[in-house]
């Protein structure tokens, strides 16, 4: 029941963040319409951002316990960040093409995204490729919590690398509407509810698949 | 301390007898500078501007070269078991270990700067002296987590193939403020010059030389 009504709840919040972000926003005076892509952008690596921490908590847990569930919980969140950097990923791309006059640039956020990308995108490598159960869970937490570690030395060297350059582009630049604040805070609510949905499903997920292995093998 | 030093004895002894791991990663190393001069089509300016990268590039494709044999090594005939039967504290294996592939790595650096100083016409003492600490930190940066990753990636089924997948971007602030210092070394300044990423440097080598010692033990758990 609390499932459904979540589920609901992400749906309507969905259209609400589209409502939100296309008709309900104003339109951002210098940058036009392509603005409003920033919404959807912030959520998506806010979710992300969340998702990472979860991964991050859950894997310390997972070695220091060695239950499953908080295995199949870090694993989950971290399919699921995947995905929502790649969108954050694209989206700002789509942003930068007229913005600023290309798909990508090695700027410190930037660079910085792409190798968090990368980071989590090898832990699910080494997930597919590593032997058996728990020393899948085993490495996958180890290299989670390296990674997690790793991230503020990679943000840091990435700046020295470029010279430091204050980029700071908020959602429209400096003064920000209030219609633009609510926009962006329905956007994030909503990312947030999907992301919860699907976060229980992908769990329920493996937890069938668990539950299907223990019926092979008590078949056998 | 005793345990960690029969660690390093052993590997050493093994080492000087094959000789393998130590040419084959010297020889590597060299092969890239090599192919990079091709590559760069030996015009002096883009070289002089490449040059630090260069080295580290060659100096970190070849470490991981042997930090992949360094378990593997350990897999075959089992030793790994044999060391982990002997009522020693994980933690100690990962120091003898890790000590152990510093120090090839670290003569490896060694051997390697001279060349790269005379292929590359730098003044020898004025840069050498000042690259070694670089090398130095380097190394252990890198063979800091490597030493974790290599145990990880023989049991996985990609084996050597996983190692540098895992490793290169974690020690991507090692590489970064590597280069930064050689780059200043290289162009004739102090190291301090740069300090900022001598300081990235070594925060990293300490974080994760603690890190990987204490995770340690989760990784080599033969369960």
């Amino acid at each position: 029941m609390m499932r459904r009504i979540l589920f609901v709840l992400a749906f309507i919040g969905i259209i609400a963040s589209v409502y939100a972000a296309f008709i309900y926003a104003p339109t951002e005076p210098q940058m036009g319409h392509i603005q409003r892509i920033f919404y959807f952008h912030m959520g998506t690596v806010w979710v992300a951002t969340v998702a990472f921490i979860i991964v991050f908590i859950a894997s310390i847990i997972y070695l220091w316990k060695g239950t499953r569930k908080w295995d199949i919980l870090a694993y989950c969140s971290a399919e699921i960040g995947v995905l929502f950097l790649t969108l954050t990923i694209i989206t700002g791309s789509v942003w930068a093409k007229p913005i600023w006059g290309t798909w990508w640039t090695w700027d410190p956020q930037l660079t910085t995204t792409f190798i968090l990308w990368i980071l989590y995108i090898v832990y699910l490598v080494l997930r597919s490729s590593a032997g058996n159960d728990t020393k899948k869970a085993k490495y996958a937490a180890v290299f989670a919590i390296i990674a997690f570690i790793d991230l503020p030395l990679v943000y840091l060297s990435v700046r020295v690398m470029r010279g430091i350059s204050p980029v700071v582009f908020g959602p429209g630049g400096g003064g920000i509407a209030p219609e633009m604040m609510n926009a962006l805070l329905i956007n994030m609510a909503a990312c947030t509810l999907l992301f919860i949905v699907l976060l229980l499903e992908r769990i329920d997920l493996e937890r069938m698949k668990d539950a299907v292995a223990k019926l092979k093998l008590s078949q056998n | 301390m005793n345990k960690v030093w029969a660690i390093i004895k052993k590997d050493i002894i093994t080492e000087l007898r094959t000789k393998e791991l130590f040419s084959s990663m010297l020889v590597f190393a060299l092969l890239v500078i090599v192919i990079f001069n091709f590559a760069f089509g030996f015009s002096a300016e883009l070289l002089d501007l490449a040059a630090p990268a260069m080295l580290w590039i060659s100096f970190t494709f070849a470490g991981v070269l042997g930090l992949s044999r360094s378990f593997a090594l350990e897999k075959e005939g089992d030793a790994i078991i044999g060391m982990l039967l002997t009522p020693t504290d994980r933690s100690l294996i990962y120091a003898g270990k890790m000590i152990s592939n510093t120090i090839f790595v670290f003569l490896v650096g060694l051997l390697m700067v001279p060349m790269f100083i005379l292929f590359f016409n730098y003044n020898f003492l004025s840069t050498l002296v000042p690259l070694i600490p670089v090398i130095f930190l380097g190394s252990i940066g890198f063979v800091s987590v490597g030493t974790l990753f290599s145990a990880m990636a023989l049991n996985t089924k990609l084996r050597e193939v996983m190692l540098p997948i895992l490793l290169f971007p974690i020690i991507i602030p090692v590489i970064v403020s590597a280069v930064k210092l050689s780059e200043q070394v290289l162009d004739g300044n102090s190291l301090l010059a740069a300090s900022f990423s001598l300081k990235l440097l070594v925060s990293f080598d300490i974080i994760f030389l603690t890190a990987c010692a204490v995770i340690f033990e989760y990784v080599i758990d033969e369960s």
